[in-house]
């Protein structure tokens, strides 16, 4: 008799804890490659999965999903204008060490709802909460006001964007977030990571890797440039050179 | 039709684009000049990087003046001798204004340099244009003829050392004015995405002097030079020569250009020079506005 007690409160334990331990997250993007080339026009990544509890069952309970998909970061200069004798002249500037060329967040619920602020700083879930670096000692406000103003144009330019309510869950199983890559995307390798949280905690966080990436003549182009400027620069010449002359000869006919 | 250009990293509609050069064809098949004052800020406008769209009109302007300077040459209106001068100059004044272009973008100040250069010199020379060409269709209305300036240099170019004989031109003076003038042009082609026709030709009348049948063809020959000058030192130190967004713009403009040749023909010279004033008045107006307006983009961004 004691030992059948023994072993249901063990089997209930064993319950009780297995309830408690993290779930289990699957994800999965739409396309692990992204090519410029002619007739990209932008495109929607699918970021989507599933939630499961550790034993592999739909989830007993409701998690809130975050996804982030972040490009390469890069160190840039930000520069802001001011009116000075009636012009708008860059006048103040700073220097960042690791703002992403690319940020885009997307929840089931506004952030400010799941998560603390501490965790969302940690974790960079957020426009808001993005770690720039900022290079030499700047007093915070003033960091405050550069970095909102980093975020205001590159919303602007589509770059960071922020989606309250863009991942949908069904069945407490499936999630899908629908993520807009602008046609000026940034090239480069891009994580995109996704957190299941509960009660205000990232219960599990998985990442995937996503290249953006110039393909064929696009490509080749860009490389010819970079590489081969004095080439690249002759061909541009006689291109021009070549239209110009053949316009005269074609009309000279007419 | 989308297009995506590969330097700028963008894709843009290729109709505007086309249709952006066939404008700037016609303007400079009714005028006689490269358009590359249009076609540059209007691409600023349409939200290319300012750096490629600065490079890529110069090629444009390029293919523009080809069919002009070989109409030109056959009809002898290219003084070939003081021509060669001014593309020296040309040539080193691209390479001043690229040593400016990287000096003025490391302090964050290229921009403000491009706008304030565009609404000083479009608007004193479409002001100069406008009030010529009012003061010559008011003597064409009175039937009275306005008297001819005389042909004359500028006494400062009188003052310069050393003297050569320009034949075509009809000139005697110091090789150094023509080369200061190319110099200078070569600058703001650099800086700016301009041939600079609308102040080569006032310049080699009013300052230099020479004989006015060899101007436009003289002008022409060392536009065509100094925008390959300038496309080769983009290509070399910007690398902002976007060749796809360049083709789109020439085929736009070299076909505009023989329709507005053709235009031009049928018009009153002095009634298209007003019209001309106009838009380059209204582009000056444009970039001011820019200027002194608050601006859409407070922050900018430039890759440390």
């Amino acid at each position: 008799m004691n030992r059948l007690l023994v072993s249901l409160l063990a089997l209930c334990a064993l319950v009780f804890l297995g309830g408690a331990r993290d779930p289990i997250l699957v994800p999965e993007v739409s396309q692990h490659q992204i090519n410029l080339q002619q007739g990209f026009n932008g495109t929607d990544l699918l970021l989507f999965g599933a939630v499961l509890t550790p034993e592999g069952s739909r989830a007993a309970q409701d998690y809130d999903i975050v996804v982030v998909l972040k490009g390469p970061t890069q160190s840039v200069v930000l520069r802001e204008k001011q009116k000075v004798a009636g012009i708008w002249v860059n006048a103040a500037s700073t220097e960042l060490r690791s703002a992403p060329s690319y940020y885009a967040v997307a929840s089931t619920r506004p952030i400010a709802d799941i998560v603390d602020e501490k965790t969302a700083a940690i974790y960079e879930l957020g426009l808001q909460w993005l770690q720039l670096s900022p290079i030499g000692a700047i007093d915070p406000e003033e960091q405050a006001r550069f970095s909102a103003g980093l975020v205001a144009r590159n919303v602007d330019a589509g770059l960071y964007r922020e989606d309250e309510g863009g991942v949908s869950v069904s069945e407490q199983v499936l999630y899908q977030a629908r993520i807009r890559l602008p046609s000026q995307v940034p090239i480069g390798r891009y994580t995109a990571e996704t957190f299941a949280i509960s009660e205000g905690r990232v219960v599990a966080s998985a990442s995937s890797e996503v290249e953006v990436r110039k393909l064929g003549i696009e490509r080749a182009i860009a490389d010819f440039s970079q590489n081969w400027g004095f080439a690249y620069g002759l061909l541009a010449v006689f291109v021009s050179v070549g239209m110009g002359w053949l316009a005269g000869r074609l009309f000279a006919l007419v | 039709m989308d297009v995506y250009l590969p330097i700028a990293n963008l894709s843009v509609n290729g109709f505007v684009i086309v249709g952006l050069g066939a404008l700037t064809g016609i303007l400079s098949g009714m005028f006689g000049v490269g358009g590359g004052f249009l076609t540059t800020p209007l691409m600023i406008f349409y939200g290319i990087p300012p750096t490629v769209a600065a490079a890529s009109a110069a090629s444009q302007v390029t293919g523009a003046s080809v069919s002009g300077v070989f109409f030109q040459s056959r009809r002898g209106g290219v003084d070939y001798h003081i021509g060669t001068v001014m593309v020296v100059g040309g040539i080193i004044g691209t390479g001043i204004g690229a040593l400016l272009f990287r000096l003025l973008e490391r302090i964050g100040q290229i921009d403000t340099v491009i706008s304030i250069l565009y609404v000083l010199l479009l608007g004193s020379i479409g002001g100069l244009m406008a009030k010529e060409s009012i003061q010559a269709i008011r003597a064409e209305r009175s039937g009275k003829k306005i008297a001819a300036k005389k042909r004359r240099h500028h006494p400062m170019v009188a003052s310069l050392p050393m003297r050569w004989r320009f034949y075509r031109s009809g000139l005697y003076i110091s090789p150094l004015a023509p080369l200061l003038l190319g110099c200078a042009v070569g600058i703001l082609t650099m800086l700016m995405g301009i041939g600079g026709g609308f102040i080569l030709v006032p310049a080699m009348l009013y300052i230099l002097g020479m004989s006015a049948n060899v101007v436009v063809g003289t002008s022409l020959w060392q536009i065509l030079f100094t925008t390959i000058a300038t496309t080769m030192m983009h290509a070399l130190t910007t690398q902002a020569v976007d060749i796809v967004l360049a083709s789109m713009l020439l085929f736009g403009s070299v076909t505009g250009a023989q329709v507005g040749s053709q235009f031009a023909q049928k018009s009153s010279p002095v009634k298209l020079r007003l019209v001309l004033a106009v838009i380059v008045l209204l582009v000056a107006l444009r970039m001011a506005f820019g200027l002194t307006y608050i601006p859409d983009d407070i922050y900018t961004v430039a890759p440390l």
